[in-house]
């Protein structure tokens, strides 16, 4: 049992795959324009990512090594088609609010990257957990960049305005403003010691897709 | 034509790919460390972004349109483009073995690139048309390639400068694509 809480604590707050893997970040940056945003797009990349996590698990003796990458693909884009439907139909506001960002799920690293790191290797409930751990950590993620950006950007929190006289800031829910927020966030994480693998970011090919990019390179070193 | 020009505008300079619609972000954070690198990158996603818009409108027109497939696009887009950088690759390392060598490693980060498929997708969210949806395609990969290299750019010159410890590393990276974001909200006034 230990070990699947394990997991849980691992996706939120030491691996984060947002704020210490620095993975994720088109989302990141794009749907956090209000908390709302951030957790519907944080809730549907943690459904698609536990879900495709036990697949590819219950999978990983079927699937043979070199198509693997594909064959992932293939599953997560299942999965998030899956989701986009339900959600037509289901939530049409949010649908309309997070628009190509949910098709986009398909190429989060996060997704991909835990197949290829975890799921590929271990049993599917721990795959679950793991999915589940890591779906947590990116909601959250989500939901304090988009807080931030709509208490000062919009004034208000979950559209709740907040009381008394505040002039919203317009530059917070506009695009610089999603760039700002996430510096602040994690130069303040580095100020306070919490060591993110930021640096690790301008490295190329290990750096962002920290997971996923390492694993086409290692495609990239088989091909030549 | 004014259409065509218009849609080039308005998806490398208004929409800029990167800086507004925040699409590429891994590699543009991840890449942009020296111009020489960042400039081989752009010319590759704008290789793949071309042929990829192409090949995804002509499939969505001709394929999945016809036959009410509609709701398989995404997973046949992001098939079509895995297997088109694999094809350029291929192409380019027989052919043009110097391209080969200044690109190749960054042929394979771009199936990740959700800038790939979110111009496919977006082109039929749009209702664009064959000639179009390649116009768009060219437009954003101009728009990538401008903006990782003024990235790039930027991060040569403040190497040296002596940045505050919190903020090296990502923080200050970040904080320049604010800048340039701000810079290029200003194109807005364009559409």
């Amino acid at each position: 049992m230990k070990a699947y809480w394990e997991r849980i604590y691992n996706g939120i707050i030491k691996e984060n795959p947002a704020f210490i893997l620095m993975l994720g970040m088109c989302p990141t940056l794009a749907v956090t324009t209000s908390a709302i945003n951030g957790l519907g797009m944080g809730l549907s990349s943690l459904v698609v990512l536990a879900i495709s996590n036990v697949v590819i698990s219950l999978l990983r003796k079927v699937i043979p090594d070199e198509v693997r990458l594909p064959a992932f693909i293939v599953i997560v884009a299942s999965f998030v088609t899956v989701v986009e439907l339900l959600m037509e139909a289901y939530m049409e506001s949010l649908y309309a609010s997070l628009g190509i960002y949910i098709p986009l799920i398909v190429v989060n690293c996060i997704i991909l990257g835990r197949a290829e790191a975890y799921a590929s290797k271990n049993p599917p409930l721990l795959s679950l957990f793991d999915g589940l751990g890591m779906g947590l950590g990116f909601t959250i993620a989500l939901v304090i960049v988009g807080s931030i950006r709509e208490l000062l950007g919009a004034g208000s929190i979950f559209g709740i305005a907040l009381p008394g006289n505040f002039e919203p800031i317009a530059f917070f829910v506009r695009a610089p403003g999603a760039f700002l927020v996430l510096a602040v966030v994690v130069a303040i994480m580095n100020a306070i010691g919490i060591k993110t693998r930021a640096n690790k970011v301008v490295e190329g090919c290990d750096g962002c897709c920290a997971k996923c990019g390492s694993s086409s390179c290692d495609k990239k070193e088989a091909n030549v | 034509m004014s259409s065509l020009i218009m849609i080039i505008v308005t998806t490398a300079l208004v929409n800029n790919v990167v800086l507004s619609q925040f699409l590429g972000i891994c590699s543009f954070l991840g890449v942009s460390q020296q111009k020489k690198a960042s400039l081989s990158l752009g010319l590759a996603v704008t290789a793949v972004l071309a042929v990829a818009s192409l090949v995804a409108a002509l499939l969505y027109q001709f394929v999945l349109a016809p036959l009410g497939l509609d709701y398989l696009k995404t997973i046949v887009f992001i098939l079509v483009i895995a297997a088109l950088v694999q094809m350029v690759e291929m192409f380019l390392k027989k052919n043009a073995h110097a391209i080969y060598q200044s690109l190749g490693i960054y042929l394979p980060l771009i199936t990740t690139n959700c800038a790939v498929l979110g111009v496919a997708l977006t082109n039929v969210q749009n209702e664009y048309t064959i000639l179009e949806s390649v116009v768009a395609g060219l437009g954003t990969a101009i728009g990538y390639t401008v903006a990782i290299v003024l990235l790039a750019e930027i991060r040569e010159h403040i190497d040296e400068e002596a940045i505050p410890a919190p903020f090296r590393g990502a923080p200050i990276v970040l904080l320049c694509a604010t800048l340039m974001a701000m810079a290029f909200m200003g194109f807005g006034g364009l559409s």
